[in-house]
């Protein structure tokens, strides 16, 4: 499973990227690779605000909807449109393409009870 | 996980094998995806795909009064049944009530084969045991009656190349049984019951055999299928496409609180018939008027999938809720079945369907929901 060094995780297996205050913020691979055939992303409006942990999106899969989670209190800046008519980027390229908001936060400090790559690794099995 | 849901069929290992995703369902542990619920759902659609059924219940009526005695408990006629044939029937409750819905066979002409679903087993064989003829009236004591589930394994394959794969199978010179039929095969020592019947709309068969020889079996047909596409198939891709013809699930779209007219089975149901359990009732239904139909729908615009539970608007007001829902990935768009009142459901009408607090419109379709090309 593919667990890029560079990004932080939750653990509820959001990935964030740190881009000056702001966090871009997608599921991992092995999220994905749970999933399967992502069929429908409901996206955040850009400029609204989120609690940390608030449910900010939601990826669905032929079988279930999967709530996604505010990694950090902040206001939504971007919200990625490519999904809306091809969700299955999320499949394709978790890290990339797929990724789903991004987010400026309030306090950067907030990323600090985040997991590291080696961490999510464990986390994972 | 409860110990209720801990059963596995012969072929559990099978699955893991090929890295399916298990989850429980009607007390079982079985695979609702093995890659891909799409994938697996298209390779059905357009090439070959297997489902193991081994949970499925097998039920064994015999005896010279064996068919006259089911056709008090069932609802189609079992009179016009000839012997290598099966016919899609209810068991319903005194009130008419769904208690399941099933395939008979007829094996022999005083035998006869009931494929129940998994969640039912005991039920249903409870349910007629109680209602064996008793031994009060000794003309009528000669059914017997066995639950030999256990026994069982059993293979749905489906698919527009079940021709080839039956010829790769068997050779050329057996044929498949003809729609609806059942007759016995031979496949390396291992005696087949296997019936042109399926739950997925497209040509296929379903195949009964000892629970011994499950694994060879399986793995034989996976690899006759192989140069055709073949992908073994889970619940996930069961449910997608029998949803797109409209075909119901058992503890979703019926129960005991419907009975087969509301459901829109009427075609199963023989009413001309002089007796059979749920029958009076049944007619009261059918004089009074219907008071709700099952509707197959469609989202009509971009929307999330439709799912079981969530809430249906008729003109602004709630009229019930999915039975069924879900993405068809034949169509690329939401379908999904509920149960609406009055007045009458039809086809054309504008619905809408809540999800997550967000109205979507739909419109109510005839059945079925996928026609193939």
């Amino acid at each position: 499973m593919n667990v890029p060094e560079d990004l932080l995780y939750t653990e509820s297996h959001e990935w964030v990227r740190r881009e000056g205050d702001q966090i871009r913020v997608g599921i991992t691979d092995h999220a994905q690779a749970e999933l399967t055939d992502v069929v429908y992303v409901e996206l955040p409006k850009t400029g609204a605000s989120y609690e940390a942990r608030g449910t900010i999106a939601v990826v669905e899969s032929v079988k279930a909807a999967s709530d996604i989670y505010a990694p950090a209190k902040g206001t939504v800046t971007e919200a990625n449109k490519a999904l809306e008519s091809n969700p299955a980027l999320i499949n394709t390229d978790p890290y990339g393409e797929g990724w789903i908001f991004v987010l400026k936060i309030d306090d950067p400090s907030a990323l600090a009870g985040l997991k590291d790559a080696a961490a999510y690794k464990t986390a994972i099995g | 996980m409860s110990a209720a849901a801990s059963k596995t069929t012969p072929l559990y290992d099978q699955h893991l094998k090929l890295g399916a995703k298990i989850i429980p369902f009607g007390g079982w542990l079985m695979p609702v995806q093995y890659s891909s619920i799409m994938e697996e759902h298209l390779a059905v659609r357009n090439a070959v795909g297997m489902f193991d059924i081994s949970h499925m219940g097998e039920l064994v009526a015999s005896g010279p009064r064996a068919g006259e005695w089911l056709n008090t408990m069932l609802t189609n006629n079992v009179a016009k049944l000839e012997v290598g044939t099966g016919q899609y029937t209810f068991l319903l409750n005194d009130e008419a009530g769904i208690i399941d819905d099933l395939i008979l066979y007829r094996i022999e002409d005083e035998k006869f084969l009931l494929v129940v679903n998994a969640s039912r087993i005991e039920d249903d064989f409870e349910w007629l045991r109680a209602h064996l003829p008793g031994s009060a009236t000794p003309a009528t004591a000669e059914v017997r009656l066995e639950n030999q589930s256990d026994r069982y394994a059993g293979l749905a394959v489906q698919g527009p190349k079940i021709g080839e794969l039956f010829a790769a199978l068997f050779g050329e010179g057996k044929e498949l049984p003809a729609r609806n039929q059942i007759a016995q095969f031979d496949l390396g020592g291992t005696k087949l019951w296997i019936a042109r019947t399926g739950y997925t709309g497209e040509d296929g068969i379903e195949l009964f055999f000892p629970a011994a020889d499950a694994a060879p079996v399986w793995n034989q047909i996976l690899e006759n299928g192989k140069s055709l596409g073949i992908r073994p198939c889970g619940l996930g891709a069961r449910d997608t496409l029998r949803l797109e013809m409209c075909y119901p699930l058992n503890g979703s779209d019926l129960s005991p609180e419907h009975h087969p007219l509301e459901a829109g089975l009427g075609f199963f149901v023989d009413l001309t018939k002089p007796q059979f359990t749920g029958r009076e009732k049944l007619l009261r239904e059918k004089r009074a008027g219907l008071s709700r139909r099952l509707v197959p729908f469609r989202m009509k615009g971009k929307s999330p999938p439709p799912r079981p539970h969530y809430k249906v608007f008729r003109d602004g007001e709630a009229a019930g809720e999915l039975t069924s829902g879900t993405l068809s990935p034949s169509l690329n768009y939401g379908i999904g079945m509920a149960y609406l009142t009055t007045p009458a459901p039809k086809p054309g009408e504008e619905i809408e369907i809540e999800i997550r607090g967000q109205k979507f419109p739909a419109v109510i379709e005839k059945k079925p929901l996928y026609k193939k090309p």
